[in-house]
């Protein structure tokens, strides 16, 4: 019988009849009294030097309050990264400024020039359309191997060039795994493109900035995963405003997908112009802003090579990827191809030598950061791209040699520094064979064959690293953060709790979830528990919500928090019923004294700390508050095995996916019906990357996917009914709940295992196309057929059958 | 958006009178034209609604057993009242999504003459005529090139008459973002002769692929444009798809296009 309420319920996310309803308080429903409006001027072009602004005639038009330029922020400081990687020779990256407002230069399209101010968002945009630019137009670098050429173009020319970092992982594997590939049976090379991406959160970036003169004191509302970090580094990085002096909320916030983590110059700049214009300041992005200033994902451009032995054991694995900052460095960018990405390159297997060497490039675009999975889908992809690719070349079937090579002890620890704790690779295979019915794909390949249709199988595993991360360890690899989290549990005198937590939930189902723990943990009803959360004033210093660590980390430290409460709870009980605390018994909301009859209701207790008339006062405070920071002292491993069959149209090269199956390892589970909901998110988000999603730029530094004319995003009628399954649970084995994390599995197991499916059709139906770069669109699928490039001149990367990755980046570009 | 006066007169004569305003603009469904306004791409003085004018909506059958649709039905009013002609309503059904059909109206559509609509291929593949408040242009005329027509300063559609084909279908490659056809094909079968319209390939808009017209004429079946080759020549090439692969398509479709009528 499934439980119908606390730890393993699916109990129905409360937050939805709000969200549902219109009822509820999104950034954008909140108006300041007296507040004005900003309109950015942007620029349009890539790359140019700014000789002059002319902003007198904007000046005195209707309504404008202030314009603001680059020269305004000479005395504020620039936007912080939050990481800085060393290079293989052990130098520290290259890190360019990155003012709030441009400054000299621009350096891609949608970089803010000005900033207007007016009563009015028309009159701000009047205005700005009234200033007067002087550019003088730069050639633009998009292509990452151009970039970093001799001679190229500077995106900032205070840097020796546009190579942000060379980093080598591990440096002292290099020779070692040289010398393995060079000595192999067998070695099967893929280069290939993981595409950039845009997040498109369903609501757009908003900030709202306000100074009170009363008292100096800042606050910003913002569309935040993390209003904590963004309080510290705006204010001690950016602003210079202590963070006593400054409140960040971010309050109902419509997905973020992790463009929502950074911190953003508008944000920046909402905040300072409150005080500088004596008004509060609202901003509000447009779509069309949102495609070209919102973080974006993804733009890896990789060589991939496996090194098997004659009995198929794989023997070592070499990676060389490009990948793309973007036109300056954004929170956590450095982060996302090293550490996200490097140390995730074993997959489920056991390879004993792997090196990974990424080069990181400035490149006149959006900057680059995390977007759902980051790092951890491009290591994947290409892990599960290769595999697959070296079972065909050695005609063995792809789950065998998979489950050939297994990690299959734990702890193990991989040649990329990190120890897999638990898990059970072959479970995960073995149920999604089972759900996926991988023994009926031969008569639906027939059927498929009788409507002309081609049907592909595509299988691959998956492993991540969630729960976000060992302060410690993070530190030593460059961040400039800690990453636990935190939970104040307040116990009310009548026996409600508030749990107040450093997490941020923006669609993941916080608010029901959290509740479901604690009231297990004490035994009550889950509508008892409230959190409260987005608010630095009335939430501990948290790290918010990113890289699926909420409830491994941000509930690991909820659970801490309520163990405390629990503990005092025990002994306000013992001196009530005269007994020894050891002895307190607390179930189903009850304390009661072994081996006797007495008992006293969670409430009784409750009230007795607030009204403290019978209390042990001489050796404990009153009171039931507490407050835990829990710092986690391994990653977790989430693990699964995912399986898609895909039919391919032969004459137009049109993708449907059929079939979807994901079996997970995600350890225990609170929630269910959310769980299965983020994987179904994740895996249309997978197969958003893997057939619609391209963000392309031209050669002069144009989007050309600007809009959802051009930019493809998954709908409904693009996915099949998914079969989810994570009855396969090896437990986390060192936090307190055993959970590992489930946000991201989806969007980095089902990328490869659509690649994997098209390739397998094609390849059924006589075609020996062995690659093809995401998105798979029908055109590229056609061109890879019949040996034809995709596109001539075009902003897009080919698509082929084989060959080189060679002069192509991840701006799309040709 | 800039502001603008809107005026919503209740009679084609006084929409004619309301664009006589210099920079005045008709308003259709806006399915186009709001957007347009949004992104500060357009700055008409005054936008003349025409969706008040009752008699320029609705759909009939005429002496000739055309089917009369007025330029202010929408997509929605033609799915529920055209089923005189199925391929018609077929192509009105999957236009946009349910809050686009209920808006959009196909004097909008072809007005605008966007080289991925779809009505621009029905028109032209069923010989259609487009009449306005002074004229009737037939459709082969009226089309002259991307978002180009045969529209005066003002002019207003009033009616679109569609001959109805014995046999026809059309089929949408949808373009994988906005779904616009990425190719579009209407094929239309009359006693006299097929007629074959092709939409969201060229550069030049709408056309006719005369030689697939000739060939099905004789025969219609999909085997009859077996040994064509539609020309890749001034087909549009984009993110999307080149002009190869268009050229493809429509070969495609057309064969498909044919199988479904036949």
């Amino acid at each position: 019988m499934p439980k119908d309420t606390g730890i393993g319920a699916s109990s129905k996310r409360r937050e939805d009849v709000r969200f549902l309803t219109g009822d509820g308080n999104y950034t954008d429903d909140i108006n300041v009294h007296g507040q004005a409006y900003v309109h950015f001027l942007r620029s349009d072009v890539a790359h140019a030097k700014i000789n002059g602004i002319d902003t007198s005639a904007a000046e005195g038009m209707p309504g404008v309050i202030r314009i603001f330029t680059g020269k305004d922020f000479e005395a504020v400081g620039g936007l912080p990264c939050g990481w800085q990687v060393t290079d293989r020779h052990g130098q520290p990256m290259q890190e360019p400024k990155h003012p709030v407002l441009a400054h000299g230069k621009v350096r891609h399209v949608g970089d803010p020039i000005c900033a207007v101010v007016a009563e009015t968002l028309a009159q701000a945009r009047d205005a700005a359309e009234a200033i007067e630019l002087d550019l003088e137009i730069l050639p633009a670098v998009i292509n990452m191997k151009e970039a970093v050429k001799d001679g190229a173009p500077k995106v900032h020319d205070d840097l020796t060039s546009n190579l942000c970092y060379d980093w080598g992982f591990v440096e002292e594997n290099r020779a070692a795994v040289d010398e393995a590939i060079s000595k192999a049976a067998h070695v099967t090379t893929l280069e290939l493109v993981n595409n950039r991406l845009i997040a498109n959160p369903m609501e757009p970036r908003v900030a709202v900035g306000q100074w009170e003169k009363g008292t100096g004191d800042y606050t910003l509302y913002t569309t935040s995963q993390n209003p904590h970090v963004i309080r510290l580094l705006m204010g001690a990085f950016v602003l210079g405003i202590p963070e006593h002096k400054l409140r960040v909320v971010a309050p109902d916030v419509g997905g973020g997908f992790g463009s929502k983590i950074f911190h953003y110059a508008e944000e920046a700049f909402c905040t300072w112009a409150a005080k500088e214009c004596r008004r509060p300041v609202k901003w509000t992005s447009t779509r069309s802003e949102a495609f070209m200033t919102d973080a974006h994902g993804r733009d890896h451009v990789t060589r991939i090579e496996l090194a098997l032995d004659a009995d198929h054991n794989f023997t070592a694995l070499r990676t060389e990827t490009y990948a793309n900052m973007g036109a300056y460095l954004s929170t956590f960018a450095p982060s996302v191809p090293t550490w996200l990405h490097g140390t995730l390159m074993a997959g489920n297997y056991k390879t004993p030598l792997i090196y990974v060497n990424v080069k990181a490039v400035f490149t006149n675009t959006v900057p680059v950061d995390a977007y759902r999975g980051a790092g951890r889908p491009e290591a994947t992809f290409q892990l599960e791209r290769v595999i697959d690719k070296a079972a065909r070349e050695l005609g063995v079937d792809p789950i065998e040699l998979r489950r050939k090579n297994f990690v299959t002890e734990f702890p193990y620890a991989t040649p990329v520094a990190v120890e897999y704790d638990t898990g059970d690779y072959n479970a995960t295979m073995d149920k999604l064979i089972e759900i996926a019915d991988i023994a009926g794909f031969e008569a639906r390949a027939e059927e498929s064959k009788k409507k002309g249709l081609w049907r592909g199988l595509g299988v691959n595993s998956y492993i991540e690293a969630c729960g976000i991360a060992p302060s410690n360890l993070v530190g030593q690899l460059g961040a400039r953060a800690g990453l636990y989290e935190s939970a104040t549990v307040r116990v009310n005198a009548t026996g409600g709790l508030v749990v107040m937590t450093g997490s941020h939930s923006h669609g993941q189902g916080h608010e029901t979830a959290f509740p479901q723990v604690v009231a297990d943990m004490i035994g009550i009803p889950e509508d008892m528990v409230e959190v409260v959360h987005g608010d630095t004033a009335n939430t501990p210093m948290g790290m918010g919500t990113y890289g699926s660590r909420s409830l491994a980390v941000g509930g690991s430290a909820m659970v801490r928090a309520t163990e405390k409460i629990i503990a005092k709870a025990k002994k306000i009980a013992a001196h009530i019923m005269e007994a020894s605390d050891s002895d307190i018994e607390l179930k189903d909301g009850k304390f009661t004294v072994a081996g006797t009859d007495k008992s006293l209701a969670w409430g009784d207790v409750t009230l007795a700390a607030y009204v403290p008339h019978n209390y042990p006062l001489k050796d404990m405070e009153p009171g039931l508050e507490e407050t835990a920071f829990y710092d986690p002292n391994n990653f977790t491993y989430p693990a699964g095995a995912y399986a898609c069959e895909v039919e391919v149209d032969p004459e137009t090269g049109k993708v449907t996916v059929a079939r979807f199956a994901a079996a997970d390892d995600f350890g225990n589970i609170i929630n269910p019906m959310i769980v299965d909901g983020q994987v179904h998110g994740g895996i249309a988000q997978g197969i958003g990357q893997a057939l619609l999603e391209n963000c392309a730029y031209d050669e002069a530094g144009q989007l050309i996917s600007a809009s959802y004319m051009d930019y493809a995003m998954p709908r409904a009628d693009d996915v099949p009914f998914y079969s989810v399954d994570h009855s396969c649970q090896t437990p986390c084995t060192h936090n307190p709940l055993g959970v590992k994390g489930c946000g991201e599995a989806g969007a980095i197991g089902s990328p490869p295992a659509v690649v994997n499916a098209v390739i397998d059709a094609l390849q059924r139906g006589g075609k020996n196309v062995t690659h093809i770069d995401m998105p798979l669109s029908p055109a590229r699928v056609w061109a890879a057929m019949n040996g034809a490039t995709a596109n001539e001149g075009a902003a897009q990367p080919a698509a082929r059958d084989s060959g080189s990755a060679e002069g192509r980046s991840l701006g799309g570009q040709v | 958006m800039y502001s603008f006066e809107l005026v919503r007169p209740k009679s084609l004569a006084e929409a004619l009178s309301a664009l006589k305003e210099e920079d005045a603009q008709a308003l259709g469904g806006g399915q186009t034209l709001i957007p347009t306004l949004k992104q500060r791409l357009a700055q008409p003085s005054k936008l003349v609604s025409l969706s008040a004018i009752d008699e320029i909506k609705g759909v009939c059958v005429d002496d000739d057993g055309r089917l009369c649709i007025g330029g202010g039905t929408t997509h929605g009013e033609i799915v529920a009242s055209a089923g005189d002609y199925p391929a018609l309503v077929s192509l009105a059904s999957r236009i946009g999504d349910p809050a686009v059909r209920n808006r959009g109206t196909i004097g909008g559509s072809i007005a605008n003459n966007d080289p991925s609509a779809c009505y621009p291929a029905a028109c032209l593949a069923s010989n259609a005529t487009i009449c306005t408040d002074h004229r009737e242009i037939p459709a082969d005329e009226f089309f002259q090139g991307m978002f180009m027509t045969a529209l005066e300063e003002g002019e207003i559609v009033t009616e679109v008459r569609f001959p109805v084909p014995q046999k026809a279908n059309y089929q949408k490659f949808a373009q994988p973002a906005s779904r616009f056809p990425l190719v579009g094909v209407f094929v239309a079968r009359f006693s006299d002769g097929v007629r074959v319209a092709i939409t969201g390939a060229s550069e030049g808009g709408v056309f006719r692929w005369t030689e697939a017209e000739e060939a099905l004429s004789d025969n219609f079946s999909p085997e009859a444009i077996e040994g064509l080759t539609a020309s890749a020549d001034g087909l549009i090439t984009d993110l999307h798809g080149s002009a190869a692969y268009r050229a493809h398509l429509i070969k495609v479709l057309t064969g498909r296009a044919v199988k479904a009528a036949a």
